[in-house]
């Protein structure tokens, strides 16, 4: 069985008239690096939580379907026992930063604390989980007097330190400057080299093509394509239906009009595009 | 009415030097994008402009005004500041009140507040959502309902910091909508950003900073073209930039219409 089942799952917060997630089916196995796109509203941030397990056992509202993860099932755990695998870094810093410590080093042991890791190798796990994500400098700041971005990283690393098997990201880069957000993409990618599994919520196309393994495209709730990131991200159902695209494919579409692009394929990274315009410096 | 930043310092309670002699001036109806590495100190300069923030050393001057002279209120008149996380802004139990907050302050005419809340709400597409709470909103809505309460103060220089983070496609649209009618009405838009592709079809002028001091400031084409100098404060030039120069492009192209130019 997939190490993620998502089987019929709707789902309909309290306080809202229409199901977030309607009828959805989804399956993920271990090690793959997944990339969700929709517009605002599509049902992005509702399918992180329900991983996480915050729908429904923290948000309530009314639930319907199956997750599994590692062959359990959501509905049979606890939000406790649930998060030792499955780690959720949210969409804004600002939510998830604890308020209860007064430097990042601390911030980031917070959840090792409370998972009752021994002193040792709390302190060796954060050294190494800050070195990955390259916050070292920032290990004795306060946790509120950091920028954006440094705060999106401090919120990644408090999750990647505590190793879950699921890596559930919401817009991890939203406020990381244009390097730094190629950074963490590949730090990702390496961790789902060693077997974790990811999943992450994603605007930025041009490195979702570079990095994922698969994309989904979610739509009022539902899944509207699943596939590799080459194929999902070039097709004509994402114009359609309003996505964005990387300028690779804009122009290169926009050249094929004009006889300008001679592939059949449009490109969607850099080098797909430089190669298929004739670039000699590849 | 001009900005004019002169060795600007600034440094935080805790120590940090966030600013580190600064020299700039942001003329009237300029449209300027500030650039680079988280924690450059894009946000601390822009929050001089409206005196969240005072000079360490240095000063900034809004038209005639010395912003360590004037309080926040007295220089909202002039600059409208766009928070970064619209959770920081909004207070109202409703939209419309939230957008008429800013202009009443300003002491405006009913009818110039009717007029000027009813085009913040157009431009932001929020017509129909002027009764909801703007918390029952989603973030990407939040976003637009604080930005359509400082269109609404009608300031001479209107500053967003980082309006696309975590935005759809459909919204960054909307975004660069609301710009360019600020730029229509010969505004000055000074706006930080990360989104470099972005920055280079909205802006004419750009700023590059790092570590507290201006790297680069030019026309977009000039700025952005450098990849070696941006990526001293990690910042990539804007896509097609990046492939014109694997296509070995003599000049510079920041946009798609200058690429389909220069291919053919």
């Amino acid at each position: 069985m997939a190490f993620v089942n998502i089987q019929n799952l709707t789902y309909k917060y309290p306080l809202t008239k229409t199901p977030s997630l309607q009828n959805m089916n989804l399956q993920i196995e271990k090690g793959e690096f997944i990339s969700v796109i929709g517009a605002n509203g599509a049902g992005k941030s509702t399918l992180c939580y329900a991983l996480a397990g915050f729908v429904p056992h923290f948000f309530k509202g009314e639930i319907s379907g199956e997750i599994e993860v590692d062959g359990v099932a959501s509905s049979k755990s606890t939000l406790d026992e649930w998060v030792v695998n499955v780690g959720l870094a949210f969409q804004n810093p600002f939510n998830q930063i604890s308020g209860a410590k007064y430097t990042v080093f601390e911030e980031i042991a917070f959840g090792l604390e409370n998972a009752g890791v021994p002193r040792e190798q709390m302190q060796s796990r954060v050294e190494e989980a800050m070195q990955l994500t390259g916050i070292s400098n920032l290990a004795d700041r306060s946790p509120y007097s950091l920028s954006g971005g440094q705060q999106q990283r401090v919120a990644l690393t408090s999750i990647l330190v505590m190793q879950p098997k699921l890596l559930v990201l919401d817009e991890p880069t939203s406020q990381m400057d244009p390097i730094g957000t190629r950074e963490v993409f590949s730090v990702i990618h390496n961790l789902t080299q060693s077997g974790m599994t990811v999943v992450m919520v994603e605007h930025k196309v041009e490195w979702i093509a570079h990095f994922a393994t698969r994309v989904i495209a979610l739509k009022d709730g539902a899944v509207l394509m699943d596939g590799k990131p080459s194929d999902v991200l070039t097709s004509d159902v994402l114009i359609e239906n309003g996505f964005g695209v990387s300028r690779y494919t804009s122009v290169a579409r926009e050249a094929k009009k004009q006889g300008l692009w001679k592939k059949e394929k449009l490109p969607v990274t850099l080098f797909e595009a430089a190669e298929g315009f004739g670039s000699n410096k590849l | 009415m001009n900005i004019n930043i002169t060795d600007l310092h600034f440094t935080y309670p805790t120590g940090l030097e966030a600013l580190q002699g600064i020299s700039l001036t942001i003329h009237s109806g300029e449209q300027v994008a500030i650039v680079g590495q988280n924690g450059a100190g894009k946000t601390t300069l822009v929050r001089h402009f409206n005196g969240l923030l005072k000079a360490t050393s240095g000063s900034v001057i809004i038209g005639d005004w010395d912003t360590t002279k004037y309080s926040v209120a007295k220089l909202a008149s002039r600059v409208g500041y766009v928070f970064q996380n619209p959770d920081e802004q909004l207070f109202s139990r409703d939209v419309l009140t939230e957008v008429e907050f800013g202009p009443k302050n300003l002491g405006y005419s009913k009818e110039k507040i009717d007029e000027l809340v009813k085009q913040a709400l157009v431009w932001t597409e929020l017509t129909d959502k002027t009764e909801t709470n703007p918390y029952d909103l989603s973030p990407t809505w939040r976003k637009m309902v604080a930005l359509a309460s400082i269109i609404a103060m009608d300031t001479p220089i209107v500053i967003f910091d980082e309006p696309t983070t975590g935005q759809d496609f459909a919204n960054v649209s909307r975004i660069a909508h609301v710009i360019a009618e600020l730029k229509k009405q010969g505004k000055t838009v000074i706006t930080i950003t990360h989104d470099i592709d972005f920055c280079a079809e909205n802006f004419e002028r750009v700023i590059a900073l790092s570590n507290g001091q201006v790297l680069l400031d030019g026309t977009a084409r000039d700025v952005l073209g450098q990849e070696e100098i941006l990526a001293q404060t990690y910042v990539d030039p804007p896509q097609l930039t990046r492939l014109g120069k694997l296509l070995n492009f003599k000049e510079t192209v920041i946009n798609q219409e200058e690429f389909l130019k220069a291919i053919k």
